[in-house]
């Protein structure tokens, strides 16, 4: 199993009251409350968290990025990505991801990704996401193509990073007279590509015929049974077993010295509704062309408070009775997390283990406690259970690169 | 006295369009605004006593078909040049309403003889030289459509006071088609004032004196772009003067087209 530690970056030193006032969190909650002052302080305690995470054992740190608000200071992945490139020795560094619709010149994010391998020495991850609808508008980039230039973006990338240039691009969102990168990923052919998701049936499609693994993040045990049952069949269609080198799983989980503790301060998940968005007025979350069609009328409905959000999530009291949030002392969280991968058995793990205003001293805690009591207990559970990492069943990195298919439509012509 | 409208599919750009027409007279040809139109209204009923009106719902609006390599307002402007070909339809009165003010002023530019006069209500299209046009991206599709009227008891009226989710979908199509064809440079173009001048026939610029979706001073633009147009402010009204003051626009109309 690959285990991960991830933090939003949440940028805590902000009035909250103010956020309340205003209604929004998110997107055109005035900046004028963020403190850079605070901003360097908290840039520099993620990097003291992202060194303790790697000495105490865990095999990956995530990153991801977000724009325009509070719950996640990272407007750039590839700028910590950089920065973990040159201070760690041993952990993979995984983007969960880079926004692809949101690159106007996805040859520069090749690039800059290639040049976090080398630097690496090939311990890059590199993820890919859709960015958020308010991401959208943030960057003023055009919804309605959202999908078309995440694939575009993707293929493109792909081709840089495998085939040699120079070589043109004629696309439909993006062309190049030129592809000829002079950085390119260390590893070969390319480096690993995870995609995480939240509630597109589509991505898990898109993801499950490219042969990339899906990161679930942080979805119920239900949802992500049914994404792993729906991956694992298209997987079947395509002409690979799914299972759990394919599955990748992101939890709440914070650990503390007791789990009073540890319970009080795991409030802080629900520190902006405990969402990737923060708090959005719904009709930033989703502008029109950005869901699928199919999702149209719950999202019109939901966006005029008519229905409830397709993203809603229940209290902080059923999400620690039902395991959504896991909070405790190490005994606690080992046995919590236990029964929570026993019914998902992920091959890839994500623990997203601080939130909000918990102080360094206490991440510092739930990392230390982590390595020393947690992820050797998991590890176990994961040897038991026979949850095997992408790198430890040595899948091939993606479809193209694939020379073990059996397509079932084939074998069935056979 | 009941209109009798007639409704086509006529094929247009590669998708079936929607088509009701009604009346006799000199053509002319409605186009809605970018919130889409309601099926009737008393202004498209009242406007068929004096014309032979033209009412398509656009392309990936309503109920037209969605052509999905378009990608600017212009080549909407250019299908419905076509469209009239096909009709066999000359020298159209266009008049264009908010959003479909955009689209005519872009046909009557690009054919000048083929255009026997121009009505622009509330038109997008050009950059405001002051204020800016109302970013629909960052508000509800009720709350955009409420602001295209200055007394909200008229929108009560036509769209009730709690629109029915089947119109929230309908705005929310007609949305996706407007972020397709208008997002960036959002909803305008940055060439279209510099072409107005070839404009040959006679130009009406409506304005609602409280118009909250397009700023005036963007008529105000038109009516000098125009070699021959003269902007008219209708009291009392929002951006959505046909649905306001139907009676007052239709008088404009009837007046400046001489069949009042």
């Amino acid at each position: 199993m690959h285990i991960m530690y991830f933090t939003e970056q949440p940028m805590s030193a902000y009035p909250a009251e103010e956020g309340l006032k205003f209604g929004a969190t998110a997107l055109m909650f005035p900046n004028r409350f963020f403190d850079p002052v605070a901003g360097s302080r908290l840039y520099n305690e993620f990097i003291e968290q992202y060194k303790l995470a790697e000495a105490v054992g865990f095999d990956g740190i995530m990153l991801n990025e977000h724009h325009n608000a509070p719950f996640c200071m990272q407007a750039k992945a590839n700028i910590f990505a950089s920065i973990l490139a040159a201070i760690t020795e041993r952990v993979k560094i995984v983007i969960l991801g880079n926004p692809l619709p949101l690159a106007e010149n996805p040859v520069r994010l090749a690039e800059e990704l290639a040049m976090i391998d080398m630097i690496s020495k090939g311990r890059l991850v590199s993820g890919f996401v859709r960015g958020g609808g308010q991401e959208q508008l943030a960057a003023g980039v055009n919804p309605a193509y959202n999908r078309e230039r995440f694939e575009e973006a993707h293929d493109l990338i792909i081709r840089a990073w495998t085939q040699e240039g120079p070589f043109r691009w004629e696309g439909t969102h993006y062309q190049h007279r030129v592809v000829n990168p002079w950085a390119v990923p260390l590893q070969k052919p390319h480096p690993r590509v995870w995609i995480p998701g939240v509630i597109s049936k589509e991505t898990v499609l898109w993801a499950a015929r490219h042969r990339y693994p899906y990161i679930a993040l942080n979805t119920t045990v239900e949802q992500t049974l049914r994404i792993w049952e729906l991956y694992d069949r298209t997987a079947e269609d395509v002409g690979f077993r799914g299972g759990p080198e394919y599955h990748g799983y992101l939890k709440q989980v914070h650990v503390g010295e007791t789990d009073e503790k540890a319970i009080e301060n795991a409030r802080q998940f629900t520190w902006m509704q405990g969402e990737f968005t923060g708090l959005a007025h719904p009709v930033w979350s989703t502008p029109a062309g950005y869901s699928s069609p199919e999702n149209r009328r719950g999202f019109v409905e939901f966006s005029t408070g008519r229905g409830s959000s397709p993203r809603r999530r229940p209290t902080f009291e059923e999400q620690l009775e039902n395991n959504m949030i896991i909070a405790g002392r190490p005994e606690t969280v080992i046995r919590k997390l236990r029964e929570v991968i026993t019914a998902t058995r992920p091959g890839i793990l994500s623990l997203w283990a601080n939130d909000g205003f918990m102080s360094q001293a206490d991440s510092m805690t739930c990392i230390r406690l982590m390595g020393q009591e947690v992820l050797p207990a998991i590890r176990e559970t994961a040897k038991e259970l026979d949850l095997k990492s992408p790198f430890e069943a040595e899948t091939p990195v993606g479809i193209g690169f694939s020379d073990d298919l059996a397509p079932r439509a084939a074998a069935a012509a056979e | 006295m009941a209109v009798a409208w007639t409704r086509t599919q006529p094929q247009a750009g590669g998708v079936a369009l929607r088509l009701d027409r009604a009346g006799s007279g000199p053509p002319l040809l409605v186009l809605h605004h970018d919130i889409g139109s309601l099926e009737r209204l008393p202004a498209y009923d009242a406007l068929s006593q004096h014309f032979d009106v033209l009412l398509p719902q656009h392309p990936g609006y309503g109920h037209s078909e969605r052509p999905e390599w378009m990608r600017s307002v212009r080549d909407l402007a250019v299908l419905y040049r076509g469209l009239l070909a096909d009709l066999g339809v000359g020298r159209p009165i266009l008049l264009g309403l908010g959003f479909g003010g955009w689209i005519s002023a872009e046909m009557a530019t690009m054919a000048p003889r083929d255009t026997e006069r121009l009505v622009l209500v509330g038109a997008m299209g050009i950059k405001p030289p002051a204020g800016d046009i109302l970013d629909q991206a960052l508000v509800s599709h009720i709350d955009y459509a409420r602001a295209g009227f200055h007394d909200g008891a008229a929108f009560d009226a036509l769209y009730g006071a709690e629109p029915s989710t089947d119109q929230l979908v309908e705005w929310d199509l007609c949305r996706e088609m407007n972020f397709r064809i208008a997002w960036k440079p959002y909803m305008y173009s940055a060439t279209l004032p510099h072409l107005l001048g070839a404009m040959r026939a006679p130009a009406l610029v409506v304005w609602g004196e409280h118009d909250a979706v397009v700023p005036r001073s963007a008529g105000e633009v038109y009516a000098a772009r125009l070699p021959d147009a003269r902007l008219e402010v209708v009291a009392a009204s929002g951006h959505c003067v046909e649905m306001e003051r139907p009676a007052e626009l239709v008088r404009l109309v009837t007046t400046f087209c001489n069949r009042g």
